[in-house]
């Protein structure tokens, strides 16, 4: 019914291997990026930039890099807080040095300081798997937290350790400080966003997607078969670190505009992108995007309908809201372990075959 | 289709439930969950009852009614600029997130929306520059006040000399427990002193290691920066490493009843520097009696009336009101905006003949703001806590800070915030 098939042939290898190939998809798609594009930000306003679109878009970013490590590389890693405050501070950094660079190049800068320190602590997993290297990452985690924290030139020896993002300007407007416009912000994590699902998306199914993959599914048939697992692991490290740090830029430059290293990108933030992805589905670019929405959005639309719309305590409704959200985790991955991608899925096998299911 | 109509009638029933008045709005950005919360809830609870008072017994401001919402923050900066942003489109007057990370977030977003913000007390120390800092106020004093008051009472304590003491300031590991340091540090200078520093990190209920420290050093005197959980844990350690009490300093974030209590008769001893009254022994609270806890308005469960945390809340509850009532005047209109209320708070004086109208005779300092002055009079008392009676008793008068010391810093920070941010100084008459 929805997805009406009939009549859909392929005559070429490149309509058979696209990314969406049932039109309705495509059609979808292409409304909804250009709804985002082009009509949300003559809508936007402060509130929903700042507590619901530029969250959901840094997270989703941070998402897609954790996801190719740990979903389609199967490197487990409790770093991602630690790497995304790599990516903010090499931001801060870099803003303050070169007062006139551009934006664009400094989020692309921060997300490349970042892939080589991914790669850097990345070097033990060729040597250990499974847990043992998410206890190794984990040290990753502390280390570079207390690293900025002790370190007074990461923090241009501000009195109290906290760093704050100066103006700076794309193509004349500006889009960190507090003068940038929200419709200015919002498309400019928008473009990165969609630039690098895209990306994610091309990589993942191309040669390196693959031996990726081989490496998760096992890694020492891999090896047999060709797949050089030092090249391959720290390609996933490399390439997972530069969104995490990328995203970790955007969060300190355009969504806070201040951070203090032990509050914004402590222990907490790592388990946040690990549920998302969990939750999301492992191993799925959509899966990534739809476990950021749900950590991020869920507990947001919560409170501003317990608080807003009904006129409950603040505590009552944030303890509720806790419980809330906890429960949803536990029943989607009760439904579909897999996540939400792979409900997601399902539905739509089924869809396809609605109303007959014969 | 019944299920639209349901919906409709719901969303109506919301939309008129709220009343369509001219109110002034004072947000409170609060925090009754999480690890901050033993200090979150008896200022939240303080903030609104005065509020509330405000309402029952004199209608409001000058008859103008005020709405008090309250948003969760945590102590999270990433909830409070959350709450910011929802709030602010309600007109909200001025902001006081008790937190200094939060108003480190918020001081660019609210100068440039034009919204006062008053860290009362907290907060970046060199917005006591009201030439840099226009819309954000600290009396009635600040983090750096604070410390060099507490080294002139230890200095007192000694006889007048402590070149050669040891002292040792743990504080927590997050930009408000680091703003002291550069002023210990100048002061260690000066008196010849030596200090040490011990970080403690979020949420700060693993102390061992740092206590072991204190024990191993044995420094003559402990100040400590601490806020929510660390408090307690930090002197229940200091109890169990039998560490003298009256030689522990708290700030005026680490001297609430809740900090000391767990450690029982451990804690007596202890002291902390305050900027106003302790206890329940004021004309005002028969008022609160009447019109807010007997109407069971109280916020909360009421149980906190009379604790240093309600009472400050109540007292920067106080001062926000006597400021948009300095506003009303200087305006002459009841309708203010935040821009109004800013000056308001420029050019509020609550004297101690001011205080006793309100009922509050003695109960703080009297704060006269100017346009060069955000910081207020940086006053501090020293008060120690009896754990037999279980209460607080204020043993010293107020002691001014030391100015030579922090006004130069002030000064040098806020011209480094100035350039930073491309702020000219303005000018002030």
């Amino acid at each position: 019914m929805f997805y009406r098939e009939a009549g859909e042939f392929k005559t070429s290898y490149k309509a058979d291997q696209a990314t969406f190939p049932i039109r309705f998809d495509r059609i979808f798609f292409w409304s909804v990026t250009a709804f985002a594009f082009l009509v949300v930000p003559f809508l936007i306003n402060d509130y929903w930039e700042k507590a619901v679109f530029i969250p959901f878009m840094v997270f989703a970013l941070a998402a897609l890099g954790l996801n190719i490590l740990t979903g389609y590389c199967g490197q487990v890693s409790l770093g991602t807080g630690g790497f995304m405050a790599v990516g903010a501070y090499a931001c801060y950094k870099l803003m303050t040095a070169f007062p006139d660079l551009n934006m664009v190049p400094i989020i692309f800068l921060s997300g490349a300081v970042t892939a080589a320190v991914g790669i850097l602590f990345g070097l033990p997993s060729l040597r250990i798997k499974g847990f043992y290297l998410a206890v190794a990452t984990l040290a990753a985690q502390f280390f570079l937290v207390w690293l900025f924290n002790k370190v007074p030139w990461f923090y241009n020896y501000s009195a109290t350790g906290q760093i704050t993002a100066p103006e700076r300007t794309v193509f004349g407007f500006a889009v960190t400080g507090a003068a940038a416009q929200p419709a200015t912000t919002y498309l400019f994590c928008l473009a990165f966003l969609f630039v690098f699902a895209w990306v994610a998306r091309n990589l993942v199914r191309g040669r390196i997607g693959r031996s990726w993959m081989a490496i998760r599914d096992m890694d020492i048939a891999a090896e047999i078969i060709g797949v050089n697992p030092l090249r391959t692991k720290l390609s996933a490290f490399a390439v997972s670190s530069f969104y995490i740090g990328m995203a970790g830029a955007l969060f300190f430059a355009l969504w806070q505009g201040a951070a203090e290293v032990t509050e914004a990108f402590g222990i907490n933030q790592s388990f946040m992108v690990l549920f998302m992805i969990i939750i999301g589905g492992l191993g799925s670019i959509f899966g990534s995007l739809v476990g950021a929405a749900f950590m991020v959005l869920l507990p947001v639309l919560f409170k501003n309908i317990f608080v807003g719309a009904f006129g409950w305590p603040t505590d009552l409704s944030q303890y509720l809201q806790l419980m809330l959200v906890g429960g949803l985790i536990i029943f989607f991955l009760i439904v579909e372990p897999h996540g939400i991608a792979a409900l997601w899925r399902t539905t739509k096998e089924k869809l396809r075959l609605w109303p007959f299911p014969h | 289709m019944k299920l639209t109509r349901i919906a409709l009638a719901t969303a109506l029933a919301v939309g008129l439930a709220t009343p369509a008045m001219a109110e002034l709005v004072f947000p409170s950005l609060s925090y009754r969950t999480g690890p901050y919360a033993p200090n979150g809830i008896p200022f939240a609870d303080g903030y609104s009852d005065y509020f509330t008072l405000i309402n029952e017994r004199d209608g409001g401001i000058e008859g103008v009614k005020i709405d008090n919402p309250e948003c969760e923050t945590g102590y999270n900066t990433t909830k409070g600029v959350e709450c910011y942003e929802s709030t602010k489109g309600l007109g909200s007057l001025v902001y006081q997130p008790l937190s200094t990370g939060i108003t480190y977030q918020l001081i660019p977003k609210a100068t440039a929306d034009k919204v006062p913000i008053h860290s009362m007390g907290y907060g970046r120390t060199s917005a006591a520059n009201g030439k840099v800092f226009e819309y954000i106020f600290n009396y009635p004093g600040t983090y750096w006040d604070a410390a060099s008051i507490i080294v002139k009472y230890i200095m007192s304590e000694e006889g007048g000399d402590i070149s050669g003491k040891k002292l040792a300031l743990v504080y927590h590991n997050s930009a408000y427990g680091k703003e002291p340091i550069r002023t210990l540090e100048k002061l260690s200078e000066k008196h010849g002193f030596s200090l040490t520093l011990l970080p403690v990190d979020h949420p700060g209920q693993e102390q061992k290691a740092t206590w072991l420290q204190v024990r191993r050093d044995r420094p003559d005197y402990v100040i400590m920066w601490g806020w929510g959980v660390m408090n307690q844990v930090a002197i229940k350690e200091a109890a169990s490493i039998r560490f003298p009490m009256d030689h522990f300093i708290g700030v005026w974030w680490s001297a609430s009843e809740n900090d000391v209590l767990p450690a029982g008769d451990g804690a007596d001893g202890y002291k902390a520097i305050t900027f106003h009254g302790v206890g329940d022994d004021f004309p005002i609270y028969a008022d609160l009696k009447k019109h807010v806890y007997d109407t069971g308005k109280a916020a909360g469960d009421g149980t906190n009336a009379g604790t240093v945390l309600y009472n400050r809340g109540m007292v920067a509850a106080m001062w926000a009101v006597e400021a948009a009532r300095t506003a009303m005047t200087i305006h002459d209109t009841k309708d203010i905006t935040p821009a109004m209320m800013r000056d308001g708070m420029e050019a509020l004086n609550v004297d101690e003949a001011r205080l006793e109208e309100l009922g509050l005779p003695g109960f703080t300092v009297p704060v006269k703001v100017s346009c060069a002055n955000h910081g207020g009079p940086g006053l501090g008392a020293i008060q120690q806590w009896d754990a037999k009676a279980k209460k607080w008793s204020l043993i010293t008068d107020y002691i001014p800070a030391d100015r030579e010391v922090v006004d130069p810093l002030i000064e040098e920070d806020s011209a480094a915030y100035a350039k930073e941010a491309n702020i000219t100084p303005r000018t002030c008459e």
